[in-house]
């Protein structure tokens, strides 16, 4: 969580810099006020803790108790010990589906994780321009709903513009979508094309945390951009690199969007990523048991995956001062 | 570009004075590429949305809109008769993307007002009121971050049939209603930051918490509060999943449903691209047109905004 906290809100109308300096103590020292804020404090927490309770911990709850029943929407869950999960261990489906899912993520963060670097740095090294720092983040405005279909469309085998250029240079024509091996592919790079830019705008915000002197002095000493690339500012973005990659690929895991709306788990279960087979089982076949225990699969892989990444990177250490 | 600089340190460089050395050139065509890449999709939608079907498929790469015509538009927002649209590739389904239009929009606009509104007032609870158990309630919340929103989808929607909201833009909007842990998180963070003197003032002159929280502290949040709202409201038009498993029918649709559906629909002649593409293009313009409004000041917040 260190880029939420990392800049302090320098744009408030205070009174002078000097204010925003003082570290505010947590919660002594409020002036006059006697005792605690206790009756207040119910009225002002109150809708908040119903919809997290409510909305968030009661479901989680929920969502690992359904996973040893056996429930249908129409008739009460029937406690089903861990037949659930003994099934989806023997379902060739489940574990195709989580291949495909791993494939999936694997391409959609690396290209996404070396595109966003490459873009941040340019738009820290080469020019600042907040103009292209919007641009780049048009697409990120768009729904993956509107991004799938865009990209069906530009794709199509017959019309799409993209296979016209491909057919035009005297290549054959790819059906992009509708075939086993470059369908996922195709949705990675789709789903690239959406967040690329707002996690380039991240990874930039790392940027301006490194002290241009720094720069200025390695300039002197004759580096080229390259030698400060790999010298400078990957050490010192490792922190923020490991949090966004950390958030990139909790997300990457769930894609479901694109996937329905461009293949709808095809060709033959090639696309059918572990969030569609799990949709598929709870409203296609009402197995809602069954789809929380892949859901429960899911949420450990994710655990896993987190706890995994933030010691790999050191994520919570910084080389900067 | 002053207004971006106060948020980000100085760091003016003189760009315009280097010479174009060979390492520059081709850092400019990178940087050019990838902006053709991210703009061309847009004008693709609307070259397509302004053509016509027959027309689309005689000229498939033609740069231009092929015999410009806005029947695109017209089925896509139902205003043509089921026989003219079939005539023209259209499915001639009865979609109505005016009243899409209008669910999506109360919808977002619900979950971003309430979101965060509660979301600022339990920030503030947990940044500057004293009371038992504050800081374990805190710690709650903190742990709600690392469950992923699909996860509780599935018993959501169970809970949300349960009450009989299925079908019902309540339905969709109430689970982000009332708080995302990240919102509390975020707003949080910024109320601490606040120096104490300036609430220390505002009591002195006899003001109460209350009024505290809502004249002095509120409004000075609201770079921050209005990048959030921006971000919530754009999140929340462009869910789809969510709105997929809870509405049935034109009741409740949402343009992000409404949009598969029409994909969905695919006429005998096949896909109706024309009308598709409108359709894409009065979904997506209410946000580009928003994000417009804001870019400068989100541009430069999403730097402390960070997790999402």
């Amino acid at each position: 969580m260190t880029i939420a906290s990392s800049s302090p809100p320098s744009r408030l109308p205070l009174s002078g810099g000097e204010g925003a300096r003082t570290k505010p103590s947590t919660d002594r020292g409020s002036g006059g006020s006697s005792g605690g804020d206790g009756r207040l404090a119910a009225v002002f927490i109150a809708p908040a803790l119903v919809g997290f309770v409510v909305f968030l911990l009661w479901p989680t709850l929920r969502g690992i108790y359904l996973s040893f029943t056996r429930f249908n929407l129409l008739t009460p869950a029937e406690w089903v010990g861990l037949a659930n999960y003994d099934r989806m261990i023997h379902d060739p489906i489940f574990w195709e589906s989580l291949k495909v899912t791993v494939e999936y993520v694997v391409i959609n963060i690396g290209v996404q994780t070396v595109s966003a670097l490459a873009i941040a740095v340019l738009l820290q090294r080469l020019t600042q321009s907040a103009v292209l720092r919007g641009i780049v983040l048009t697409p990120y405005l768009m729904s993956n709903v509107v991004a799938g279909l865009v990209w069906l469309w530009i794709l199509d085998n017959q019309l799409g513009i993209g296979n016209e250029i491909i057919a035009g240079l005297g290549f054959d024509r790819i059906p992009f979508l509708a075939d086993e091996t470059w369908a996922i592919p195709t949705i990675a790079l789709i789903n690239v094309w959406r967040h690329v830019g707002y996690t380039a705008l991240l990874l930039f915000a790392g940027l301006m945390a490194i002290p241009n002197d720094m720069y200025e002095a390695a300039k002197v000493d004759g580096a080229s951009e390259w030698r400060m690339f790999w010298r400078i500012t990957m050490p010192l973005l490792r922190p923020v690199l490991a949090v966004v990659l950390i958030m990139t690929v909790i997300g990457s895991f769930q894609v479901f969007d694109t996937v329905a709306v461009t293949t709808a788990g095809g060709p033959a279960n090639a696309t059918n990523v572990l969030q569609f087979y799990i949709y598929q089982s709870a409203f296609g076949r009402f197995q809602f048991g069954y789809a929380s225990a892949m859901s429960v699969a899911l949420l450990v892989v994710l655990s896993a995956i987190t706890v995994l990444q933030y010691r790999l990177t050191r994520a919570g250490q910084t080389d900067l001062g | 570009m002053a207004a971006v600089t106060t948020t980000t340190t100085t760091r003016v460089r003189p760009t315009g004075r280097r010479p174009l050395s060979p390492g520059r050139i081709l850092a400019w065509t990178a940087m050019g590429a990838i902006v053709l890449v991210t703009l061309l999709p847009f004008y693709w939608i609307l070259r397509t949305a302004l053509s016509t079907n027959s027309g689309l498929a005689a000229h498939a790469s033609d740069p231009l809109p092929v015999n410009p015509t806005g029947t695109g538009f017209a089925r896509a927002l139902g205003l043509e008769s089921t026989k003219d649209a079939i005539a023209q590739g259209g499915a001639g389904g009865g979609l109505k993307f005016w009243r899409y239009l209008l669910n999506s929009v109360i919808v977002s606009t619900l979950v971003t007002v309430c979101q965060i509104f509660f979301s600022a007032m339990a920030a503030y609870a947990f940044a500057r009121l004293r009371w038992r158990g504050r800081d374990k309630v805190f710690a709650l919340f903190l742990a709600g971050l690392m469950v992923p929103t699909i996860f509780t989808l599935l018993p959501n929607f169970v809970l949300i049939k349960e009450l009989g909201l299925i079908d019902n833009l309540l339905g969709i909007a109430l689970p982000t209603m009332f708080m995302t842990p990240f919102a509390v998180f975020f707003l949080r963070q910024f109320f601490m930051n606040v120096p104490r003197e300036v609430e220390e003032a505002a009591l002195l002159d006899g003001a109460g918490k209350v009024r505290i929280f809502f004249r002095v502290l509120l409004p000075m949040a609201s770079t921050p509060v209005l990048t959030l709202a921006v971000l919530t409201y754009i999140t929340s038009w462009n869910d789809y999943f969510w709105p997929l498993m809870v509405s049935y029918s034109d009741n409740s649709r949402v343009l992000t449903v409404a949009l598969a559906i029409f994909r969905a629909q695919t006429p005998q002649s096949g896909v109706d691209w024309s009308g598709l593409m409108a359709a894409t293009l009065i979904a997506a313009l209410p946000m580009l047109v928003l994000f417009g409004f804001f870019a400068r000041r989100i541009v430069s917040t999403i730097s402390f905004t960070g997790i999402k």
